[in-house]
């Protein structure tokens, strides 16, 4: 069978990443050898290391591989290829769990400044941009990932474009998110809350980013249905957005190429526009239109009946995408940013409020006429109830960005509560409704047991009630507290009274930060047990609502 | 041809979707960010902002490293309670240095946009080194490791040089003499005091960290810290000449 077809050759993308990785491993040498500080000397040897185990890993794979490429197509049905899929998954719910867990320490630093040991690397300062990281990015952005993977391959019934392109992506993604959080903890930081990462990861990240773009275009081109699925609109606008975000935000120059010091070429208050430009549209495009895509995909699925409304999704897709980018001065109100800028801000947080509740809409509607599997199908609670905080959460919002109301929540605990009542109530339970269902489908297993989703549901919600009401009560407290005069006209609380009256908050939201670590943790024994040990079936959705014996 | 009808020619061609979506989400962005650079309103004319010293700039690149911003906010809201509690409300003008800016969105700690000459060097060294010992309810971690660390300053002329690039006005003289500048603030003794003083007029020269002999990370943050929001003279600001 020595025909010319089953010659083995590398490809060229086989070739030319061993290429490309061989030569970033000899200049991540060269930078560790004239690196400026210890921390770019670090992470160039991660990235040593990081290339040769990559390069490694591609001659491993090519020996291992049969000659041809895998199929497009097996028997008239697509060849899907669930590999990185499966591995984000995997590394999402790591991330979350230590995400949650350097959640958990910061909020307890704050109640018991003990906690910070008074140590360089674990002070509050260092760890927090490493909790918001860790969970936006890290887990937020593997689930994405994952889901994007995923539901673009079945929506458009072909196998995702490339070969090694799609393990690039959640790789050198992955390995983006190690160099981030490791330089927090060294004190490597721009300072620009959720864009802290430094010159080098920025550019690396805007590499993958362009990767994963085209890995998913070059997908939906090649697509076997006429029409691009819904979840797939609100990806794409997710991918393509953030791409100008991360772009606008970080133009920084270095001040060596061998440091990891930087400073950002936008200053004072166009610095601040820019940030919040970045920082709320990494709410809007991130937290928002990603994993609004992934309801679009998994609660239909789930519930077994079709979207609410398709012309719906048409008007809120258009109206949120359009109205978000706008919103983002309300973070700067009363601050020196010009009024005029502040006033739209506002104007357009408001109007936000409506493509938002579309979007709900759709996601609660879908369950028309299937209500009562609410009752039996903890997963599908957890999607539902998700959409529930979404709607909360995006009507609260444009509440804070009324200039009045942001007076008093601005600089409080109130925004603290705010996020995270997205955060844990819709971004993290949407993920984790997701990842219920895509391990089972993605192992052909049947989940090793409804019961602990039961009980994951249940931990989770008292922990973020806990959470935001605790939030709820110690901003609105706070902010009333400083500006609370005597009946003689003098200020009635010095600040540190104001800090003091926080404590029992404090307290009661790090109890409901461990609650919500304690479900994920559940989560993921019951993951566990499901790959390792749950029966391999044909998986039907229906089946999957018996419990496992 | 109804508008659902038209939609689907975007809902078949990915390409098109993406225009779409470049285009809808560029509006925004650009109304809000643009006019910022060009209205001369922006930002107010003010006596008396000047770019940091050389150990400004190093106090400031420790106050970002350690994250301060995220539990101190430098933006005094134009709000009765806090023109009382921490000062003149904060001017546009007063950040037009700052690369990145320090506003903060967090105050679990108070404003710092004017703590410069609030306290003493000693109750800064001692408050960083251990907060509680000074303010006991605070829950602000220690900062003891700043006061062992010497500052590592070999390569600030290329601070100061990066931030020329980007739009900051330091002089060829400044960033030359930028090492001996830095010298010369954390010690009265040193003889480039006077050459310093010509190049940062009303600028401070004190052992901040009351360790003479040895310029420490605690030398610079206090510094920084020193000078916030010390160097616009409101008395003859006219607030009613910027309003926009």
């Amino acid at each position: 069978m020595a025909e010319a077809a089953s010659r083995k050759t590398m490809t060229e993308g086989e070739a030319g990443l061993v290429m490309a990785f061989s030569i970033l491993a000899l200049l991540a040498l060269v930078g560790a050898a004239k690196a400026e500080d210890t921390a770019f000397a670090f992470h160039a040897y991660l990235t040593a290391a990081a290339s040769v185990a990559v390069v490694f890993g591609i001659f491993n794979h090519y020996f291992d591989r049969p000659s041809d490429l895998p199929a497009q197509e097996i028997g008239g049905r697509p060849n899907y290829n669930f590999g990185p899929v499966k591995l984000a998954v995997a590394l999402a719910m790591f991330w979350g769990i230590a995400g949650f867990l350097v959640g958990l320490w910061a909020a307890l630093e704050l109640a018991w400044p003990v906690l910070n040991f008074d140590l360089p690397w674990f002070n509050f300062g260092r760890i927090r941009p490493l909790h918001t990281s860790a969970v936006i990015f890290a887990f937020g952005g593997n689930v994405l990932i994952a889901t994007s993977f995923y539901v673009v391959q079945k929506t458009c019934r072909v196998r995702i474009a490339g070969e090694l392109a799609p393990w690039f992506v959640v790789l050198g993604y992955n390995f983006f998110i190690v160099i981030a959080g490791t330089g927090y903890l060294l004190g490597v930081t721009q300072s620009k809350e959720y864009a802290e990462p430094e010159w080098y990861a920025d550019l690396w990240l805007t590499i993958v980013w362009v990767v994963y773009l085209l890995v998913f275009l070059a997908t939906l081109v090649k697509r076997k249905e006429p029409h691009i699925f819904v979840a797939n609109w609100f990806y794409l606008a997710f991918i393509v957005t953030i791409a100008v975000l991360h772009l606008g935000n970080n133009p920084a120059l270095p001040v060596s190429v061998f440091g990891s010091k930087s400073y950002i070429a936008w200053g004072g208050v166009q610095d601040a526009m820019f940030q919040w430009w970045y920082g709320h549209n990494a709410v809007g495009f991130f937290l928002t239109a990603g994993f609004l895509a992934i309801m679009y995909y998994f609660v239909p699925k789930r519930a077994e009946r079709p979207i609410y409304s398709y012309r719906l999704s048409i008007v809120h897709f258009w109206a949120l995408i359009f109205l978000y980018i706008w919103a983002g001065p309300h973070h700067l109100h009363y601050t020196a940013l010009p009024d005029w800028a502040q006033t739209l801000g506002m104007t357009f947080s408001i109007m936000l409020w409506m493509p938002s509740w579309g979007g709900m809409i759709n996601g609660l509607m879908t369950l028309s006429g299937a209500w009562d599997k609410l009752r039996t199908d903890p997963v599908l609670r957890m999607l539902v109830v998700s959409v529930a905080f979404y709607g909360m959460a995006t009507f609260e919002g444009p509440m804070m960005s009324v200039k009045i109301v942001n007076s008093l929540s601005h600089y409080t605990d109130w925004t603290i509560g705010h996020v995270h009542s997205g955060a844990l109530g819709w971004v993290g339970f949407v993920s984790f409704g997701a990842i219920y269902c895509l391990v089972p489908w993605l192992w052909n297993r049947q989940l090793y047991s409804l019961k602990l989703v039961n009980w994951h549901f249940w931990i989770a919600t008292i922990g973020i009630v806990f959470y935001i009401t605790a939030m709820w009560v110690s901003g609105i407290l706070q902010g009333l507290m400083w500006r609370a005069y005597t009946p003689v006209g003098f200020l009635e609380y010095s600040f540190i009274e104001t800090v003091e009256a926080m404590h029992p908050f404090y307290a009661i939201r790090a109890l409901g930060g461990a609650l919500f670590l304690v479900g994920a943790l559940i989560m993921a024994y019951n993951l566990w047990m499901t790959v390792r040990h749950g029966e391999a079936t044909s998986a039907s959705p229906s089946a999957a609502l018996q419990p496992a014996e | 041809m109804s508008i659902w009808v038209k939609h689907q020619t975007l809902e078949k061609n990915s390409i098109l979707l993406v225009i779409g979506i470049l285009l809808v989400i560029a509006i925004g962005g650009i109304v809000e960010i643009t006019p910022l650079f060009y209205l001369k309103s922006t930002i107010e004319k003010v006596e008396g902002m000047r770019p940091y010293t050389p150990l400004e700039l190093a106090g400031r690149n420790i106050y970002v490293r350690e994250g301060c911003y995220l539990c101190h906010s430098q933006m005094i809201r134009p709000l009765r309670d806090e023109v009382e509690r921490y000062g003149h409300y904060s001017l546009a003008a007063e950040s037009m240095f700052d690369h990145p800016f320090q506003w903060g969105s967090k105050r679990t700690g108070p404003d710092l946009a004017r703590v410069g000459g609030k306290y003493s060097d000693e109750w800064h060294v001692t408050h960083l080194t251990d907060p509680r010992s000074i303010v006991p309810q605070s829950v602000m971690p220690g900062y003891r490791f700043l006061g062992d660390t010497d500052l590592d300053y070999h390569d600030i002329a290329g601070h100061l040089k990066t931030n020329r690039a980007i739009g900051v006005p330091y002089s060829d003289e400044e960033i030359e003499h930028a090492a001996a500048d830095l010298r010369a603030q954390a010690d009265p003794d040193d003889k480039g005091v006077d050459d310093f003083l010509k190049r940062y007029p009303k600028a401070t020269v004190r052992v901040f960290d009351g360790k003479p002999g040895r310029i420490t990370e605690m030398d610079a943050l206090i510094a920084y810290l020193q000078m916030l929001g010390t160097l616009v003279d409101f008395k003859i600001y006219d607030d009613k000449a910027d309003l926009r």
